[in-house]
């Protein structure tokens, strides 16, 4: 039974983590739009970095 | 030989302004643009639906300033825009990049689901107007928002909706997997400290999640209480809290049997049900938000100085003198003071045919100026307008239908007293005549509300809408309104509009066999000139003509090259004539033998089958503002009894408003407040904004099929759904006698939760696929 000890407070970290990241790309609006982001990569070819200074 | 315009895909015209390969100079422009900037893959990558049209860059579209609607966010200039004309994944790709490589711009992103686009650019210099001349010469329409009057709280409680479903996800996964060790634990003796111990942890888990996502059901709860009502979330509420708590009291006294699992699974599948509701209602919403820019437009104003002056449209009074140019839309209500030209109004009386107005006629709001510039005498402006009315009517016939109550909210009225009076009776039952104690006759009522409140119940309806509406929308009808289904299934009554909804809404040359050939070839060659639609119609019946130079127009007459004349019966000196079922054109060649072209406004091609086939079922009704002749001939070809021709708005509302589950077909402003008014609308997505904004939901294409469908899916839907509640009260016929008799143990429960909620689902399921009607 110690082995709970250890795999119960692994298994709440694990799906925590799966949560808060599942949270965080909710607020970062990558659910806002499903269709576009669907086909949006496939048209990746072309895109180059911004210049640094224009990074917001 | 003929091509097809390389950036539109329609036949080019012969000597056609665009060059050999272009059908006009605004494709033309745009296949440079393109081209020029390198992204000539766009053409391979779109896909373009065959039903709908591909915008064509115009260059007499309205001008925007769009200077006035710059936002200014963290130092960065910001533009939120509505875009018109986006098909498929390659447009969001264009706009984008076209706009990403121009000097200055930070950010350039168009979402596809809502159709917005925000422009964000870090230069004082930079002129937003030049930014947008780019994407308006691809062909597509962009119109301004403010953000800030966007319904944001759909959008807010849409996420916190699956915030919550999230967190009683993970909860209840989490908690599941204790319960399992539990359970497992009866049979091979675990022992009781470490029960305890995973009580103690599902508590830990169970309770703040339960806090959580639980907030949207005590919220509602709390407001239907407060009102003194009862809703389906009351006893939601009142099992999800008295578990939870019930549960912790049992956790804190080491008893054997802990209601967590299910607490936090019922929430978490009623979230499910919840959410997809929500979305289901949310996906028209970008259509409904287009109406917002049509204010957006300036007017001109001519002062008393003579000069011309650019004013938004709520700045101008009555008495002012306004300019309005040809093809431009008409600001005011007002009285024609100068010039002579073809006014389009078929947004006020849904005629296709434009009416010549002359000094001293009036002008309404909303329709088009064709053919010539007018000066106008502003009589009314802004609410006061023709256009305002009719808003308004629509507005109030819409008020009536808000008092439609859903059928799960009816059930709920009835289901929700019945279960606590249930519960309470088990407590009084177990408590004061089997004598046991306390928490044992609370746990037996609480298992009691638990089971009654299935997730089977909850998810009935939602289930079942949007697989009904997936379907539909993969045919191209879009659903909008949440009970708009469930109407649709009770409708006895079909009112059609005519113009534009069982015809296509524009005039085809009808008698193309019995006029020569050199006389078609020469009419067209005038008509090429002019913009007025029936000139645009011969065009499209004779197409690749030479247009003759030197054709001069005289508006509301018609055409003159030399001595050949084109244009009314009058025009033509032929006062006399016969008249013709609908509208036509003359071609005098100057032989004193006029020579008729028939045009005629075509049914759509399947319209005869359907209303035949709905006539089986359903009474069909036919209201138009045309003229008599026209009504009375396309009540005849397609066998409707029922006709009334000269409808004004407020007539066609009249009959709507006494006609018993009546459906209304219709696309024009004038069919708005019908629309509004009738008990289910249904507009073609060829209709207007404010058409689309009312009807309940909108079909594509030029088939008229989509009615039959639409009511067939309906009428199925309906069926499922009162099969659903069948089986979620055959569930509870059976488990309500297990939990008075206080046998539904914690695993009981979920296994009963469970099964019924996937019966639900897959019997939904079978509505996707299948033939109805």
């Amino acid at each position: 039974m110690t082995s709970l000890l250890y795999l119960i407070p692994a298994m709440l970290l694990l799906g925590g983590l799966g949560l808060a990241g599942f949270l965080w790309a909710l607020k970062s609006g990558q659910y806002d739009d499903m269709e576009g982001n669907a086909s949006r990569i496939l048209y990746d070819d072309d895109d180059k970095p911004l210049p640094p200074e224009d990074k917001i | 030989m003929t091509t097809d315009c390389l950036h539109c895909g329609d036949p080019v015209p012969q000597h056609s302004e665009g060059g050999a390969d272009f059908c006009c100079k605004g494709c033309r422009g745009a296949y440079e643009l393109i081209n020029g900037l390198g992204l000539k893959t766009y053409y391979e990558r779109r896909v373009i639906d065959p039903d709908a049209k591909i915008l064509r860059p115009e260059d007499d579209t309205v001008k925007i300033d769009y200077c006035a609607h710059i936002n200014d966010e963290n130092g960065l200039k910001t533009l939120y825009l509505m875009v018109e004309g986006i098909h498929c994944a390659a447009c969001v790709w264009l706009i984008e990049t076209v706009l990403g490589k121009q000097e200055g711009v930070v950010q350039a992103r168009v979402n596809m689901s809502t159709r917005r686009l925000v422009l964000k650019w870090r230069e004082e210099t930079l002129d937003p107007n030049d930014l947008i001349a780019k994407v308006s010469a691809l062909g597509y329409r962009l119109v301004p928002y403010d953000p800030c009057l966007l319904n944001s709280e759909n959008e807010k409680q849409e996420k916190e909706l699956l915030r919550a479903m999230s967190v009683a996800g993970f909860a209840a996964a989490n908690v599941m997997l204790f319960s399992v060790s539990i359970w497992a634990g009866y049979s091979q003796g675990m022992m009781d400290s470490t029960r305890d111990f995973m009580h103690w942890l599902s508590a830990l888990i169970a309770l703040p999640a339960v806090a959580y996502a639980g907030r949207p059901f005590y919220r509602s709860a709390l407001t239907a209480l407060k009102a003194g009502r009862l809703n389906m979330d009351v006893p939601i509420s009142l099992a999800v809290l008295l578990a939870a708590g019930m549960s912790l009291f049992q956790v804190i006294t080491g008893a054997e049997h802990a209601y967590f699992d299910s607490a936090i699974s019922l929430l978490f599948f009623l979230l499910i049900g919840r959410y997809l509701d929500r979305r289901a209602r949310g996906r028209a919403r970008g259509a409904a938000e287009h109406l917002l820019g049509l204010n957006a437009v300036a007017v001109t104003v001519l002062s008393e100085d003579g000069n011309k002056i650019l004013l938004p449209p709520e700045q101008v009074k009555d008495g002012m003198i306004v300019l309005c140019a040809a093809g431009e839309r008409v600001a005011v209500d007002g009285q024609i003071i100068d010039g002579i030209s073809d006014i389009d109004t078929s947004l006020i009386s849904g005629e296709s045919v434009p009416v010549m107005a002359k000094v001293e006629d009036k002008v309404f709001a909303g329709t088009v100026n064709l053919s010539a510039p007018i000066k106008i005498r502003v009589l009314a402006t802004g609410e006061g307008t023709l256009l305002a009315e009719i808003v308004r009517l629509m507005e109030e016939a819409e008020a009536g239908r808000a008092n439609y109550v859903a059928l799960a909210d009816r059930v709920a009225r009835y289901y929700a007293p019945v279960v606590h009076l249930l519960s309470l009776g088990t407590f009084i039952y177990w408590f004061f005549f089997a004598g046991v104690v306390w928490n044992e006759a609370l746990l037996n009522a609480i298992a009691v509300l638990i089971i009654t409140c299935p997730c089977a119940l909850a998810l009935a309806v939602p289930v079942v809408q949007v697989i009904a509406s997936g379907r539909l929308m993969r045919q191209g009808i879009l659903v909008k309104t949440g009970t708009a289904l469930e109407r649709l299934a009770h409708v006895k009554n079909i009112v059609f509009d005519k113009t534009g909804t069982l015809t296509l809404g524009r005039a085809e040359l009808v008698n193309k066999e019995k006029i020569a050939q050199t006389d078609l070839e020469l009419a067209a060659a005038l008509a090429g000139a002019s913009k007025h639609p029936l000139s645009r119609a011969l065009c499209r019946a004779v197409p690749h003509i030479a247009v003759k130079s030197g054709v001069l127009e005289v508006p509301g007459r018609g055409l003159q090259w030399e001595k050949v004349r084109l244009g009314s019966r009058q025009w033509c000196g032929l006062a006399e004539a016969p008249l013709s079922d609908g509208p036509e054109l003359w071609l005098d060649k100057g032989d004193g033998l006029p020579v008729c072209l028939q045009f005629a406004d075509h049914l759509r091609p399947d319209a005869k089958e359907v209303v035949a086939r709905l006539q089986a079922s359903y009474q069909t009704h036919l209201l138009s503002g045309d003229r008599v002749e026209p009504v009375r001939k396309v009540a005849e070809d397609l066998n409707i009894q029922d006709w009334k021709a000269q409808c004004s708005p407020a007539d066609k509302c009249e009959v709507l408003t006494h006609m018993e589950a009546a459906l209304m077909v219709g696309d024009g402003l004038n069919d708005a407040p019908a629309l509004a008014a009738a008990h289910v609308s249904l507009s073609p997505s060829t209709a207007i904004d404010v058409s689309q904004t009312t009807a309940d939901a909108v079909f594509q294409g030029d088939k008229l099929k989509a009615v039959l469908e639409v009511l067939g899916v309906a009428r199925k839907a309906e069926r499922l759904i009162k099969q659903n509640f069948g089986l979620a009260f055959l569930y509870n016929s059976v488990t309500i006698p297990l939990a008075i008799a206080g046998y539904v143990t914690p695993l009981i429960a979920a296994v009963a939760m469970s099964t019924s909620s996937l019966v639900v689902i897959a019997n939904a399921l079978r509505l996707s696929k299948g033939k109805v009607s």
